[in-house]
């Protein structure tokens, strides 16, 4: 009864969207103020019904509702209440409705906080939002519907969801990422907004920026999330493997970061109009194409499009509509949207153009590995996998270039930079950071590696520019604390993501050059050391979890030095325990490892069990990586500064400023943002 | 001029959604390869020691893991009809194929596997996780003897006579079809047409 109520409330969501896609925008079209009126209670009624689906769906997972073909497949009695819920999302329709509510989130918070736009602009974005929803409705209810019966003979018992999904970083990161992806349709409905409506100012900037930076937050937040779940559950000791599932988050990522810093300029300065309207097309067709090419299997095991040709179909005609129709309207329409301001070659203009152009180059590099398998399957290749070779290749040095110069962009001035005063911002960074890195490395003991000190430097170089800008900016005649209080949340937003960009990198190039790793065969009461680390195999013991049976070892560690001790002497105090597992999920027959991890800001002490060799012998696998966690920390300091960003007071103001009767009037005023209205 | 660099972006799409219509659904063809009727390149690389859960009993596996095991070279192929499958843990076509390849071993196909520019930390713990399929591994970390043998990226199969002569190239994954059709018919023919004695 249930999953009948969610699957009518699903169809009942794609009548309003389908209304909500086409009543709006003919109203535009036609100058009706009553239908373009609708678009509001559309979105919300949308909203209302996908979230009653969506509950219904949920509720048959916590009553373990075998009866459905996709509970049963992804779930089961043993299973605890959270993983259930999580469960939801943990398979092909599931993602799917996920999309849509999340997706009819959006709008609805478009529809709510939109009431300082001109009438006609909302409606427009909503439609657009609602045309993409019609293609998820239409997905769902004909190949993908979650709330298929498996009538008259249900299951006992479900077949578990896989056991890798089994973790709290799985029952937020998806969401998390969806937020990200499905939040860059709003800035992607803007451009299409704009293109339809032949008008494109510093306005349309202004309102498209905090949409965009939140939705490109959540997306940083889920790549994290999903980094450290491969690093922590996947028991394999990395923390990026360039995946094809990673890098379909990494893609929209960049074009969302070439996005931001673009539309910055857009708004600041009326340049790269064209530019940015084709940056927010990619980034959401980024994010459908990584939807869908993860979801339907395509890239992992290239099988998926041949077993179910009609889903295959229909994702590809979808892609079609929505990135070819709005390439083509782009292509149409974006020279109408015309440019009238120069900057030098040195600027701030010229900076983001740099940032713009090192992005795009690494996002087609990325684009180009992942579906280089797909491309050489068609051509008759055969099915080849691209590996982290090719990616590390192209990706260090154009991450380092883009490192190097960030930080001189943000600190250089719009419109035109003295060179003198160029050279006095760099000159104190120049000398202070390859000293400050090679001090680091002699401090930390470490071995001075080429590649560990021109990745320190890089960082080091940002982090110094950039605090130097703070100091700069924030001088002020009263007081230092005046001043900095001056200082804008836009500004702020910068600072901590690019100083988090900083700490990444320093996280990464530690990791990558100082880790230490063992692969052993230990026997109990033997023990090992690693980088100053010991570890004492001191027991296997048989443990039970709700759904799984598994062998948990225990390793006492001690820190080998410590107390004249030298490995041999035992007695010496460990100060932590570890306590990896090996777990035999009981639906499924599944071995899963689990690792176990002592972390600290500078170094994971990382513990996994491998297969047991007999005699009480096990294959242990040990590592010892220095800042890995600053990798995270900087990833979640990017968040934050996007986050920041977007509560900049300037977004608010427009509310009062922009009630006016046409924005066009207002900007025509401004020699800058001329528009340049020649619908040809 | 400047109208038509704004379609740029609309026909790169295009071009790329052709390929993948004309993608859903076909079948990889195998690609010929140069050295078809060529013996195996010239190679001496060392073998992945360890962990062979698959083969050998876990008691009596006295070696540890980081071992470095004996040194291999193309004289392995002699005697026997074998496959050589090129691998790698960061394949993940590789991990698709992996179930169907304990498979085939099972019925007594002998497989060498080359476990293709990858960590052998890595490569020995995908073996202890997944089973091992192979009865020796060679361990190419530079990729020299994939370069020799023309390997285009993993996986790949290769099916060597009791000569040590390669008579057939599989590019991608080996799944039941590809084995049935193209590889299983070859690889049964070159074992018929052994001496009794080798068989």
């Amino acid at each position: 009864m249930v999953a009948e109520l969610g699957h009518f409330a699903l169809i009942l969501a794609f009548c309003l969207a389908f209304a909500q896609a086409l009543i709006p925008l003919a109203g535009t079209l036609t100058n009706k103020p009553l239908w373009i009126g609708t678009a509001r209670p559309l979105s919300c009624g949308q909203f209302v019904f996908v979230a009653i689906s969506f509950g219904c769906l949920v509720t048959a997972f916590v009553q373990d509702d075998f009866s459905l073909a996709y509970v049963a497949n992804n779930s089961n009695s043993l299973l605890p209440y959270y993983y259930k819920v999580s469960a939801v999302w943990g398979a092909h329709e599931g993602s799917l409705l996920l999309w849509a509510l999340i997706l009819a989130g959006w709008t609805l918070a478009v529809a709510m906080f939109s009431r300082s736009l001109p009438a006609d602009m909302v409606a427009r974005v909503l439609s657009v939002m609602g045309m993409i929803a019609v293609g998820f409705y239409l997905f769902m209810l004909f190949t993908s519907n979650p709330f298929e019966r498996l009538l008259p003979f249900p299951p006992m018992d479900g077949k578990d969801l896989n056991p890798l999904l089994q973790d709290i970083g799985l029952i937020i990161h998806p969401p998390m990422l969806y937020m990200g992806y499905v939040g860059f349709s709003v800035a992607f409905s803007f451009a299409i907004a704009a293109l339809l409506a032949g008008r494109m100012d510093s306005a349309w900037a202004r309102w498209t920026r905090p949409w965009t930076n939140a939705a490109w937050s959540f997306l940083t937040v889920g790549i994290f999330l999903g980094s450290w779940w491969a690093y922590y559950e996947l028991g394999w000791g990395g923390w990026w493997f360039w995946d094809p599932v990673e890098n379909a988050s990494l893609m929209p990522w960049l074009a969302g970061t070439a996005l931001i810093h673009s539309l910055a300029v857009s708004e600041k300065r009326g340049l790269f109009r064209s530019w940015t309207l084709l940056l927010a097309i990619l980034a959401f067709s980024l994010s459908l194409l990584g939807t869908f090419l993860v979801r339907s299997g395509v890239l992992t095991s290239v099988h998926a499009f041949a077993t179910d040709p009609t889903r295959g179909v229909f994702i590809l005609a979808f892609l079609g509509v929505v990135i070819g129709g709005s390439l083509l309207l782009f292509a149409l329409r974006s020279s109408t949207l015309g440019a009238t301001a120069s900057f030098s070659w040195l600027s701030r203009e010229a900076g983001i153009l740099l940032n713009n152009v090192l992005l795009v180059v690494t996002l087609a590099m990325v684009l180009l590995g992942t579906l280089y398998p797909l491309v050489a399957d068609v051509l008759g290749w055969g099915k080849i996998s691209v590996g982290p070779p090719y990616f590390n290749f192209f990706f260090v040095p154009l991450g380092l270039l883009l490192v190097l110069a960030m930080g001189v962009g943000a600190s250089l001035q719009w419109k035109r930079q003295g060179t003198n005063r160029l050279r006095s911002l760099v000159k104190a960074p120049l000398l202070l950071s390859p000293a400050l890195a090679v001090l680091w490395l002699l401090l930390a003991g470490w071995s001075l590696k080429i590649a560990a000190l021109l990745g320190l430097t890089a960082a080091l170089w940002l982090t110094l520019i950039t605090l130097q800008d703070v100091w700069k900016k924030s001088q002020h005649s009263h007081s230092r604390r005046v001043g900095l209080g001056r200082l804008n949340k836009s500004y702020w937003g910068m600072v901590i993501a690019h100083l988090g960009i900083a700490v990444l990198a320093i996280g990464i190039t530690l990791t990558s050059n100082y880790s230490d790793q063992r692969d052993v065969r230990l026997v109990i009461g033997e023990h090992i050391e690693v980088a100053g680390y010991g570890f004492l195999f001191h027991s296997v013991e048989q443990v039970r979890g709700p759904n799984y049976i598994a062998q948990q070892g225990r390793f006492d560690v001690f820190v080998v030095g410590a107390e004249g001790g030298d490995g041999a002497n035992l007695a010496i105090k460990p100060f932590t325990h570890l306590a990896p597992e090996k777990r035999r999920y009981l639906a499924t027959g599944n071995m899963m490892t689990e690792a176990d991890i002592d972390g600290g800001l500078f170094r994971d002490l990382y513990v996994a069990l491998g297969e047991p060799l007999g005699d009480g012998a096990w294959s242990v696998r040990v590592y010892v990586k220095p800042y890995i966690r600053w990798i995270w920390l900087g990833a979640m300091m990017i968040a934050l500064g996007g986050v920041i960003a977007a509560f900049d007071k300037r977004y608010r103001k427009t509310r009062v400023d922009v009630k006016q009767p046409s924005v066009s009037q207002q900007s025509e005023a401004s020699p800058i943002l001329a528009v340049a209205k020649k619908e040809s | 001029m400047e109208r038509i660099k704004l379609f740029i972006p609309l026909i790169i799409f295009v071009v790329l959604a052709a390929m993948l219509y004309w993608g859903l659904g076909r079948d990889p063809n195998a690609m010929p390869s140069a050295l078809i009727s060529r013996p195996v390149p010239v190679f001496q690389l060392p073998a992945l020691g360890g962990l062979n859960a698959g083969n050998t009993s876990a008691a009596d596996n006295n070696a540890t893991v980081a071992d470095p095991g004996e040194v291999l070279d193309e004289s392995i192929f002699l005697g026997q009809v074998s496959l050589l499958n090129v691998w790698a843990t960061w394949c993940v076509s590789c991990r698709v194929e992996h179930p169907y390849l304990l498979d085939i071993a099972e019925t007594g196909v002998r497989i060498i596997g080359l476990n293709y520019k990858d960590e052998v930390a890595a490569a020995q713990q995908w073996l202890a996780k997944y089973g091992d399929p192979y009865e020796q591994t060679i361990v190419d970390a530079k990729g020299a003897l994939g370069l020799d043998l023309g390997v285009f990226g993993a996986p790949e199969t290769y099916l060597v006579d009791h000569l040590g002569v390669i008579r057939y190239k599989h590019i991608g994954v080996v799944d039941d079809r590809v084995w049935r059709t193209s590889l299983q018919p070859r690889y049964q023919l070159l074992r018929d047409a052994l001496p009794e004695a080798d068989k």
